[in-house]
């Protein structure tokens, strides 16, 4: 029986053994005040293709032909850089940051409440705006901005813009929706057949209705709230679950959800309400409500240590040149970064429709921004961290 | 196994010299046996899955900064006071247990009759193998095909409400009860199996005895049957029961707003990239299933896995 | 067991409504892959088989389902050589921690899957990886593995219960070695339990989403992942379907194989005695 007993203890022993080897390894602690900058190299050149790519993309940002055959432009980008692309689609900022993490992917196509989380976390190295061409002519109101820099050093390309608009089905919701309270009123009409984004981030939309409907509460940035600002936004937020069917992560759960008739209005992306009127089972309007809208400016942005940076570098100048900017923008329904798209778009106005070269429009959108403790509208008072806002999120879906 | 030697050793062993030298040491010393079996799978169990779940259990008392989502290796119990201490937690604890119970009684409620019938009453063996095949088979259409199947029959105007609207009437639609179906609907197949095979093994001249000393069929079926089928019972129900407290997927088919505690778990893990925080989290599911494993354990219900 | 007329049809009835619970949505599956609408609209109005050929020719499916078999048999193959070494250790010895072991062999088929994914991704982000193994098809492999041990563990430990030593014992008393006695005699009486076990394991393997989900990388993609990230999108949601039904009719077969082999023993005797 010893023999036994000492090969249980051995085999005890080595469980343990690997316990310890995962405490001891790397990172050593950051208990640091502020967040300190990593200090990551930069490409000086661009060289042969690798021959893969790893991207994390948001739905409609690397079409490859399967959603629809006509919409396609990984497949020339292969065939020009010898590159095959594997897209892994993140639903949430919050689900990409994580995957970026996993030190898999070779680049990231981050809106800004990513950003600065994946710079700060040493996820993502900055980029040379040398070795990509087509940065030149990318609209001047997008460069070197607190989300997609750093102290003037750019960590990404940009890709485009766009606002969450208020999405619903008009055989239904016969009058015209023109205000965020169509989804925040306790006694509306499509109570149960509403939808959410489902993610901490939409506190901001009820904060951004709050500044607009109850300026009493001080809001003046609705990623920086104190306790009673934040506290009134969840509150909202609880009685705005009585009115769904359900919340959305994935853009595909709207498009499904508004298709079968479980849900009727809510806040969208527009590339969802472009691909529910294709399919042509249900009609929809989309429409940006009085009190603005929150929205997001996405970034292409590089892996630290990735794999295959050659390949990314090559799709960063690709994703942002003319034409292809100009599909992009066009799929999905969005402000295009690059200003040649404009000449080059199927629709002569899209460029107006979408204000894609008016900075004073671009400037008014609320922006999805990473809230922190430190208050982003420059107050002096404790403002909740996302940390804050991921707990609340779960206590608001109960 | 004896361990008595080979008596004498028959021309026919010439060929195979050291395997058979391997052999004779294996046939006296049990305990290198015993060993040699057991290595491997041992290491694989204790080293690779007790040793992973002992690295996330320990990850569930450090903690991430929240602005880089990097994880501070500090000793702090932090993950577990939010969890004791915010309500949502406490709430969706219980309505996952509520639902993994729910789904147990569901699955066996269904599962006894068609055991029942397919194992004791019926005599023709073509039937009885027939009930086996067709309740086993659906274990191959998969987990999302039927999630997603669910999803159909359960939307608005979906299949339900088609066939409830002759009567004015209309399905549950996405939500708890929808949940509930569709994960007893899941399951099912893994509770009729221990139950038949438990049934099966149980002697007819038992049931007999019974009825010879003057039982009725229900009294016989309360009493004598369901007493010595119960380890199968149990053994179905450990796996309605987990699988339900663990699930995530289907919840978020047809769930609707709804989230069960294995949403939180992935939501903090995948999305959230707050491996500490989820950590912490799983550790109630990890308590709750191997409390209820040492539990039926005297009852010998794991040998009927 | 007696039952009178009236019970006996009642429990019949309760037969019937339980195998149109479990088939219904199925059904509604296979109609599903053949209707016309994009968006499933219910009920069909139009058919067409335009989705089962999309489903025959599409790259992703195929690659999924190759991706699916390597991971099957990779873990089903270990899981045989574990499980059965595993139980026969169980089955014929007696030692320290016997039942101990027993407990903890069923805990990664007990717990949670997502507990399972999310301990296995730690150990292998945080040991392999700094050896330079990435998440993929392997750790896919080893993750499977682990709780398609316990599927074998338990067709095996059973059937071993069962056999008893007697024909080994015999067998060595004719002076066979201990290796031409397993391979001639015992692996033979074992051998449905094993097929079983294998192909319980392989479905296992085939079917499950969770702990995958975790353990795999950016270009592997099992057929289970393929669906869950094309179920709703909706030129893909057809296809799902087509493949959905596809499965279901193509693995009638080994599950019907698989009853039959571990069922034969069984389905004798215990219902005469």
């Amino acid at each position: 029986m010893r023999k036994q007993r000492l090969f249980g203890a051995v085999a005890l022993a080595a469980a343990l053994a690997m316990t310890v080897a995962g405490c001891g390894s790397s990172t050593p602690d950051t208990k640091t005040s502020g967040p300190q900058l990593p200090n990551l190299p930069m490409a000086t050149e661009v060289g042969q293709g690798e021959g893969t790519l790893n991207l994390v993309a948001w739905a409609g940002y690397a079409e490859d032909g399967s959603t629809d055959k006509n919409v396609d432009w990984v497949t020339p980008f292969t065939e020009a850089s010898g590159c095959e692309v594997n897209v892994k689609i993140g639903n949430t900022s919050d689900e990409m940051v994580t995957l970026m993490k996993s030190g898999q992917y070779d680049g990231v196509s981050a809106s800004g409440d990513a950003t600065l989380r994946l710079i700060y976390g040493g996820t993502v190295a900055p980029v040379n705006t040398d070795l990509v061409p087509n940065y030149a002519t990318v609209a001047e109101f997008l460069k070197n901005r607190p989300w997609n820099s750093v102290e003037g050093q750019m960590y990404g390309i940009p890709h485009g813009w766009g606002a969450n608009v208020l999405m619903y089905n008009p055989d239904v919701v016969t009058t015209a929706p023109t205000s965020w309270s169509a989804v925040f009123d306790a006694n509306s009409p499509y109570k149960g057949k509403i939808t959410a984004y489902d993610s901490p981030i939409y506190i901001a939309d009820a904060a951004l209705y709050l500044m607009k409907t109850q300026p009493d509460l001080g809001i003046t940035d609705p990623y920086a709230l104190d306790d009673k600002q934040f506290q009134a936004a969840v509150d909202l937020l609880k009685t705005q679950k009585t009115l769904l069917s359900n919340y959305w992560a994935a853009y595909t759960d709207e498009v499904s959800s508004f298709e079968q008739g479980s849900s009727v209005l809510g806040t969208a992306w527009q590339i969802n309400a472009n691909l529910i009127n294709a399919d042509g089972k249900v009609k929809v309007e989309s429409v940006l409500p009085t009190e603005g809208a929150t929205g997001w400016s996405d970034t292409w942005m590089i892996a630290a240590g990735a794999k295959h940076p050659n390949c990314m570098y090559k799709w960063m100048d690709w994703i942002v040149s003319a034409k292809v900017n100009a599909q992009v923008a066009e799929w999905f329904g969005e402000a295009p970064a690059q200003t040649k798209s404009c000449d080059v778009t199927s629709d002569k106005n899209f460029c107006t429709t979408y204000h894609a070269l008016d900075s004073a429009y671009a400037n008014q959108i609320y922006y999805w921004t990473t809230p922190m403790s430190a208050c982003l509208d420059g107050r002096d008072v404790a403002c909740k961290d996302y940390a804050a806002w991921t707990q609340a999120w779960t206590g608001i879906k109960g | 196994m004896s361990t008595s030697t080979a008596a004498t050793p028959s021309p026919a062993s010439a060929g195979g010299g050291s395997g058979r030298a391997l052999s004779r040491f294996f046939a006296l010393h049990a305990r290198s046996r015993l060993a040699a079996l057991l290595t491997a799978p041992l290491a694989w169990v204790l080293v690779l899955y007790i040793g992973s779940l002992a690295m996330m259990v320990v990850a569930a008392f450090w903690s991430v900064d929240s602005f880089t989502g990097s994880v501070i290796r500090n000793f702090s119990l932090a993950n577990f006071q939010t969890l004791f201490t915010e309500t949502v937690y406490r709430e969706v604890a219980l309505r996952s247990l509520g639902i993994a119970v729910s789904v147990t009684l569901i699955d066996a409620a269904l599962a006894l009759p068609i055991a029942l019938y397919a194992s004791k009453i019926t005599t023709s063996p073509r039937i009885r193998y027939a009930i086996v095949i067709l309740t086993t088979m659906p274990l191959w259409a998969g987990y999302l095909v039927k999630a997603y199947a669910w999803r159909i029959m359960l939307d608005t105007n979906g299949v339900l409400d088609w066939a409830l609207a002759p009567l004015g009437l209309h399905g549950p639609g996405l939500g708890l009860i929808a949940t509930t179906l569709a994960l007893s609907y899941l399951w099912l197949p893994y509770m009729i199996l221990p139950v038949y095979a438990a049934l099966d093994r149980l002697p007819n001249s038992v049931i007999d005895a019974s009825a010879d000393l003057g039982a009725g069929p229900g009294r016989t079926f309360r009493s004598v049957v369901v007493p010595i089928i119960l380890p199968g019972i149990i053994a179905g129900s450990i796996f309605t029961f987990s699988l339900s407290l663990g699930d995530y997927i289907m919840v978020k088919i047809v769930g609707g707003t709804t989230q069960m505690f294995a949403n939180i778990v992935y939501d903090n893990i995948g999305v959230a990239g707050n491996l500490p925080f989820a950590a912490a989290a799983a550790t109630f599911p990890i308590i709750v299933v191997v409390g209820y494993l040492a539990a039926v354990r005297r009852t010998g219900a794991l040998e009927n896995l | 067991m007696y039952l009178g007329r009236f019970p006996r049809i009642a429990l019949a009835f309760a037969v019937l409504a339980g195998l149109a619970f479990i088939y219904i949505p199925l059904g509604v599956v296979i109609i599903n892959s053949f209707n016309a609408s994009k968006v499933f609209s219910w009920p069909p109005t139009r058919f067409t088989t335009r989705w089962w050929s999309a489903a025959l020719d599409n790259e992703g499916v195929r690659a999924a389902l190759l991706t699916s078999v390597k991971a099957g048999l990779g873990a089903t193959l270990i899981a045989l050589l574990l499980g059965t070494a595993l139980s026969f250790a169980l089955v014929r010895y007696d030692f320290f921690g016997r039942s101990t072991v027993n407990f903890l062999v069923v805990l990664p088929i007990s717990l949670p899957g997502i507990v399972t994914g999310i301990a296995l991704n730690t150990s292998f982000t945080t040991l392999l990886q700094p050896f330079g193994i990435n998440l993929g098809l392997f750790t896919v492999v080893l993750g499977h593995a682990t709780f398609c041990i316990v599927v074998v563990f338990n067709n095996v430990s059973a059937r071993l219960r069962r056999m008893g030593t007697s024909l080994e014992e015999a067998s060595s008393d004719l002076g066979a070695s201990m290796f031409q006695t397993f391979f001639h005699v015992t692996l033979p009486q074992l051998r449905s339990a094993i097929v079983a076990g294998a192909l319980l394991a392989f479905a296992l393997s085939f079917d499950e989403i969770v702990v995958t989900t975790f353990t795999s990388g950016p270009g592997v993609q099992t057929l289970p992942q393929w669906i869950f990230n094309n179920l709703f999108r909706p030129n893909q949601g057809p296809i799902v379907n087509a493949v959905a039904a596809l499965l279901l009719i193509v693995f009638v077969l080994p599950v019907w194989l698989a009853e039959r082999m571990s069922g034969s023993e069984s389905r004798g005797t215990a219902g005469r005695l």
